[in-house]
């Protein structure tokens, strides 16, 4: 066996070099990836009594019992590359929405309490909110009493009640989400008859509007 | 050379005792991991829920929790106020390994050991020779990372990542795009690094160590005047300077080391049963 060369100063060099290049490489992609993957999409919406989404992120041990404890398999842990941070249990309403169990039994079953176990009713779940986005779509403001978000709603005439209202000087009337009732379950979305459904649960301060903050930043 | 699916450290093992004893912690390991893979996958797959959740929090049988510790402690880092139920579970996790050898999770329980000791035996098997050196304490500077960048982030960060959460959690809810995480850890230790990803970079690994320190079965080398020499141990074993104090040194016969598996491997390949599972000794 040859004897190892004594290393040049330009070897160390560029050896070092390349280290600080992989390590700042290494260490900028992982917290882009942390960065960019701790954001679920807008499509994506948590179990019932999930903690604002900052907590949420860490408190959830990405365990799947809520999945496990769902009748209805609505929910799953997002896989690599699915629309909520590897792991983390997330439901899609225009696949399988949420069915609002009275005893709220996924949130029971959370061991970490990033879903809350003591959630006193279903009413109090804040997946979403209800969002008519499709106004140049959806049926009703056609003309069409379609009205199927109202009728399949299991909050029915408290989160969506139909407002009847002229545009345009026709008479019409047009699904109105009441945001302090609807839950987010998604029951609407899933049903709309569209190909691509006018009504959207989206996360709350996503599908909100509101007064903001003053110039100062202060809430008003 | 001949074709043989036997690892080459087992050879004088297999020569000397035969094929069984030579695999018998080998194949109690196997079992244990696939067992507790299988638990959790039986209720998906065939109905039969004798637990539910994964291995990063449990309830076996309907109503004992278990979590695991370093994803609590991440939590913890992450300013998350644990509910009861995981903090005991968390709890429950550690004295047991405490009891049981912290790393005895890698080598007992964690799939991901199965990928990377088929990586390593193909390499033995291919005679894959390059090792691009690795500090083994790299793996602390990972774990402090990653609690690190839980405590700045407020996530659990490692777990955005980390491959041994992956691939159970994979395994028993869908693994989706997961596998190619799995696949780089086998080039990582098939290509790169002889024994790159468990025993030089999980922070999993170095968390159990830690955590496994102190505690009450260990492998020692008992007869260890009987040694030929013959380097089998060296050769089987994820962590081979473990090994050097307890058959080669003058004080306890005890490995103590932290980095220990607990695996049995050395046992198994030892021709002339220098080794046994025992209880700690710290003295001779």
């Amino acid at each position: 066996m040859a004897k190892p060369k004594p290393p040049s100063r330009r070897d160390l060099l560029t050896s070092g070099a390349k280290a600080a290049g992989v390590a700042c490489l290494a260490g900028l992609s992982l917290t882009a990836y942390v960065e960019s993957a701790r954001r679920a999409e807008a499509t994506a919406l948590r179990p019932p009594g999930a903690l604002p989404e900052d907590d949420f992120q860490g408190a959830c041990v990405r365990c799947g019992l809520c999945v496990r404890a769902c009748p209805f398999d609505t929910l799953r842990l997002a896989e690599l590359g699915e629309e909520a941070p590897l792991g983390t249990p997330f439901f899609v309403a225009r696949e399988t929405p949420c069915f609002m169990c009275a005893d709220v039994p996924c949130a029971k079953a959370c061991p970490t309490g990033a879903l809350d176990r003591d959630i006193p009713s279903i009413r109090q779940a804040d997946m979403g909110v209800a969002v008519l986005v499709g106004h140049e779509s959806c049926l009703n403001y056609k003309g069409i009493t379609c009205s199927i978000c109202h009728r399949v709603c299991p909050i029915r005439d408290e989160a969506i009640t139909l407002e009847p209202q002229a545009i345009r000087g026709r008479r019409m009337v047009i699904p109105t989400v009441h945001s302090d009732k609807c839950t987010g379950c998604g029951t609407c979305e899933k049903h709309c008859v569209l190909g691509h459904a006018a009504i959207r649960v989206l996360p709350r301060e996503l599908g909100l509007g509101g007064r903001g903050r003053n110039p100062a930043g202060r809430a008003v | 050379m001949r074709l043989s699916l036997t690892a080459e450290a087992r050879r004088e093992g297999v020569a000397a005792k035969g094929w069984v004893r030579a695999h018998k912690w080998w194949i109690l390991r196997r079992l244990t991991q696939l067992t507790a893979l299988g638990v959790f996958m039986a209720g998906p797959l065939a109905g039969i829920w004798l637990v539910r959740g994964n291995f990063a929090s449990s309830e076996i049988l309907g109503f004992l929790p278990l979590s695991d510790p370093f994803i609590a402690v991440q939590s913890l880092a992450a300013g998350a106020v644990l509910a009861r139920v995981a903090l005991l579970g968390a709890l429950l996790i550690t004295l047991f390994y405490i009891v049981v050898g912290g790393r005895a999770y890698c080598g007992w329980i964690c799939p991901v050991n199965i990928v990377t000791d088929t990586a390593y035996w193909l390499r033995e098997k291919l005679g894959i020779t390059r090792d691009r050196k690795l500090d083994r304490r790299t793996r602390l500077w990972v774990l402090g990372g990653a609690l690190l960048a839980s405590l700045l982030s407020g996530t659990v960060a490692w777990e955005f990542v980390n491959p041994v959460s992956l691939l159970q959690r994979g395994l028993i809810f869908g693994l989706g795009a997961g596998w190619t995480i799995i696949a780089a850890v086998f080039l990582l230790d098939l290509l790169i690094t002889r024994r790159g990803w468990c025993g030089h970079l999980c922070p999993v690994g170095a968390f159990y160590g830690i955590m496994g320190k102190a505690s009450v079965v260990r492998v020692a080398a008992s007869r260890r005047e009987a040694c030929t020499n013959c380097g089998a141990c060296f050769q089987i074993c994820t962590e081979p300077h473990v090994i050097t104090p307890a058959l080669k040194g003058r004080g306890t016969m005890s490995i103590l080391n932290q980095d220990c598996l607990n695996c049995g491997s050395c046992i198994d390949a030892c021709p002339v049963d220098v080794f046994e599972i025992s209880v700690r000794r710290n003295i001779r």
